[in-house]
């Protein structure tokens, strides 16, 4: 029996004419490690600052905790913690100052104030750094500084929008960590990211491009929903071998991906003869394959294709 | 509605911020004392040491006893005898001497003979209110000696004597007046510069949208930001009255009382003030110079405290009264030079009350959308 957490339904926001959020419904279950993938630009945080109060939208609606984001913003407010992109905490107070001020904001009880300081310390690892400026710590410390100021007082949901960007590959597993340990205590986590790998922690990933939903789904399903066949192609000059392959007879989508390219090809397509084919056409290139395997696609397989369905990222 | 607890966060919050920043805390504690004791020695309307030559032509007792007189009323100060007329134009053109006094030949002939002795004093009219007061000096001067000379050797009861008394400031010294009112200058300028950074701070940090985030209100962020700077502003009111008596010996013979309870409602609007233009301009720079271009002209030419606002056209004397010091003035230069109570600035308090109101009010609102 799991209820619900945050909902919303036709959800939309309009800067002039620009449509930031068009129309966008999902609901979120309570415990769940909710995850928000998108480009830049795809309206992520948009509709977290809707969720969170900060923003009005235009039309449609939406509750978080059972209140409505129009109506009871400031009862939201109460019962969410929100983590901005941007590191958006008293660079020039101390860790404990900063704590302090938040338990106060927050209304955090008197008689709980000290417990749920130390808590925060012990949690973010800053018990030697309670003293030192907040602007000296390292990002890394920062982010789990702000994620502690934001649970001060253990609010059910946790809006947390691009937490790690930025953060070192062992600070952001740290984090996750983290992330993980409030969930398993019971909170919702409402969370926007740009890595792939740490899509794969969510329980449910909400995918929008363009303002608009374009997936939601578990990471194992929407893995399952690229159904054509996927080529990994090791080349001499990748650069290049995307341009020759780019409307390549059976050839879907090509992609880079590190050194090496991703070929989709189309439904149905035979795997073995593509890559018998593959080699010769980028050889009359003067482009030599080193290697040419199928692979299974992996989320962010899915979410380049996924994205480039939908008229691709918007480039600004 | 109003939590104390989220209130007392936020003022406890600006108190540590403004403690680590050198700049805020020059503003709010050296700046009002350095502008007072800055403007307290150079602003002086009194005209007194008027660099004066004299043409003495006569070379007599009589001539040399005139210059005497003159030198001893102590508003001219002597610093050429010249030997031509020739002499006069050069020195005046220079500026070597503002007031020339010439003494023609047969003068002191004249005076024994009992005629009418001419003298010529000549003036450089290009700062006329000085040459004005400069030509009543030498008037005043050369009519009491000449009254002497006269009545050497008899007594004389004149039918008619006018007692005049200056009241509230009997030395007419111009500091008496520009003192006090500095007091009501500087704050008005030192409150809105101080709180003109506070929210577009917020906003060029990036704090503003966690504090947005959280269940404060925007009037417990306003009044939560006020408090702090309207201590530091009746510290500097206290410091400056302290500074104005002890260094340039203003009487004050009003209530102490009265007048921190008039500051404390001239300040919230003024800080008030600063805020509305934080929320607008949401950069630290801009705000700080529309808080200047705000407060410092219109409060130094229209508040009446270097023009009497009587003598302005009615445009400006309109203008006037939307300017928040026109009143603060008032009570300061009432409650130092004249001991008034609020029997007599009941208006002014009523005004102030209304200009905290809307400062705050502008604050609040202005914040507010903003926000959304």
């Amino acid at each position: 029996m799991s209820e619900t957490a945050v909902e919303v339904e036709e959800l939309t926001k309009v800067f002039g004419d620009f449509k930031a959020v068009d129309g966008v419904s999902f609901a979120v279950a309570e415990r769940e490690v909710f995850g928000f993938l998108g480009p830049n630009g795809a309206g992520k945080t948009t509709t977290i600052k809707m969720l969170t109060g900060l923003l009005a939208p235009t039309s449609g609606r939406g509750s978080v905790a059972g209140l409505d984001i129009r109506r009871q913003s400031r009862e939201i407010k109460r019962h969410i913690g929100y983590m901005s992109q941007l590191f958006s905490l008293y660079a020039d107070l101390t860790v404990e100052e900063n704590i302090a001020f938040f338990s106060g904001l927050y209304g955090v009880p008197r008689e709980r104030r000290a417990q749920r300081r130390d808590w925060v310390l012990e949690m973010a690892g800053l018990g030697r750094q309670r003293r030192r400026a907040t602007g000296e710590l390292s990002l890394g410390w920062k982010q789990r500084l702000a994620l502690g100021c934001a649970v001060l007082h253990e609010p059910p949901i946790l809006f947390l929008d691009e937490p790690t960007s930025g953060v070192d590959p062992i600070s952001r597993r740290g984090f996750w960590d983290l992330i993980y340990a409030l969930a398993a205590g019971g909170t919702t986590v409402f969370v926007t990211t740009h890595y792939m790998e740490e899509a794969e922690y969510c329980h449910r990933l909400a995918l929008m491009n363009r303002g608009k939903l374009i997936a939601l789904d578990t990471p194992a399903h929407l893995r399952e929903t690229l159904r054509e066949p996927l080529l990994e192609i090791r080349v001499s000059d990748a650069t290049r071998a995307v341009e020759a392959l780019e409307g390549a007879p059976g050839v879907a989508q090509v992609g880079l991906f590190g050194r090496a390219l991703h070929a989709a090809l189309r439904e149905g397509e035979d795997v073995e003869a593509a890559r018998s084919r593959i080699p010769s056409l980028l050889a009359e290139k003067g482009i030599a394959v080193e290697d040419i395997e199928p692979i299974q696609p992996s989320l962010e397989d899915v979410f380049v294709a996924l994205v480039e369905k939908t008229g691709g990222a918007v480039v600004d | 509605m109003i939590s104390s607890t989220r209130l007392f966060a936020i003022s406890r919050k600006e108190l540590l911020q403004l403690r680590r920043d050198p700049r805020s805390l020059a503003l709010a504690f050296a700046l009002p004392v350095l502008l007072l004791i800055l403007f307290g020695y150079a602003i002086s309307w009194d005209v007194r040491n008027i660099p004066t030559a004299v043409l003495d032509q006569d070379r007599s007792a009589a001539s040399r006893e005139l210059v005497d007189a003159l030198r001893a009323s102590g508003y001219f100060s002597l610093v050429d005898f010249l030997a031509r007329s020739g002499d006069v134009e050069p020195l005046l053109e220079r500026g070597g001497a503002q007031l020339v006094l010439v003494i023609p030949p047969g003068f002191a002939q004249d005076l024994g003979a009992g005629r009418t002795a001419a003298l010529q004093a000549i003036v450089d009219g290009s700062d006329a209110n000085t040459a004005t007061i400069a030509l009543g000096y030498t008037d005043a001067v050369v009519r009491t000696w000449s009254s002497r000379v006269a009545l050497r050797g008899r007594s004389l009861t004149p039918p008619v004597t006018a007692e005049s008394r200056v009241w509230f400031n009997e030395e007419l010294a111009s500091r008496n007046m520009i003192v006090p009112g500095l007091v009501a200058v500087i704050m008005m300028i030192i409150a809105a510069m101080l709180t003109s950074l506070t929210i577009a701070r917020e906003w060029e940090r990036g704090t503003m949208e966690q504090l947005a985030a959280t269940p404060v209100s925007r009037l417990e962020v306003v009044l939560g930001k006020l408090l702090p700077y309207l201590g530091i502003g009746l510290v500097d009111v206290v410091a400056s009255s302290v500074l104005g008596v002890l260094l340039f010996g203003v009487p004050f013979r009003g209530n102490a009382g009265l007048l921190m309870i008039l500051s404390f409602l001239f300040l919230t609007g003024a800080l008030g003030l600063g805020m509305f233009i934080s929320a607008v301009a949401k950069s630290q720079v801009l705000a700080t110079q529309l808080a200047m271009l705000a407060t410092f002209l219109p409060t130094l030419l229209l508040s009446g405290f270097m023009f009497s606002i009587e003598s302005m056209p009615p445009v400006l004397r309109a203008i006037s009264y939307l300017i928040p010091a026109r009143y603060f003035l008032v009570v300061t230069r009432g409650i130092f030079l004249k001991g008034v109570g609020i029997e007599v600035l009941g208006t002014q308090a009523l005004l102030m009350i209304a200009f905290a109101t809307a400062g705050l009010a502008l604050a609040v609102v202005k914040f507010r959308k903003e926000l959304e």
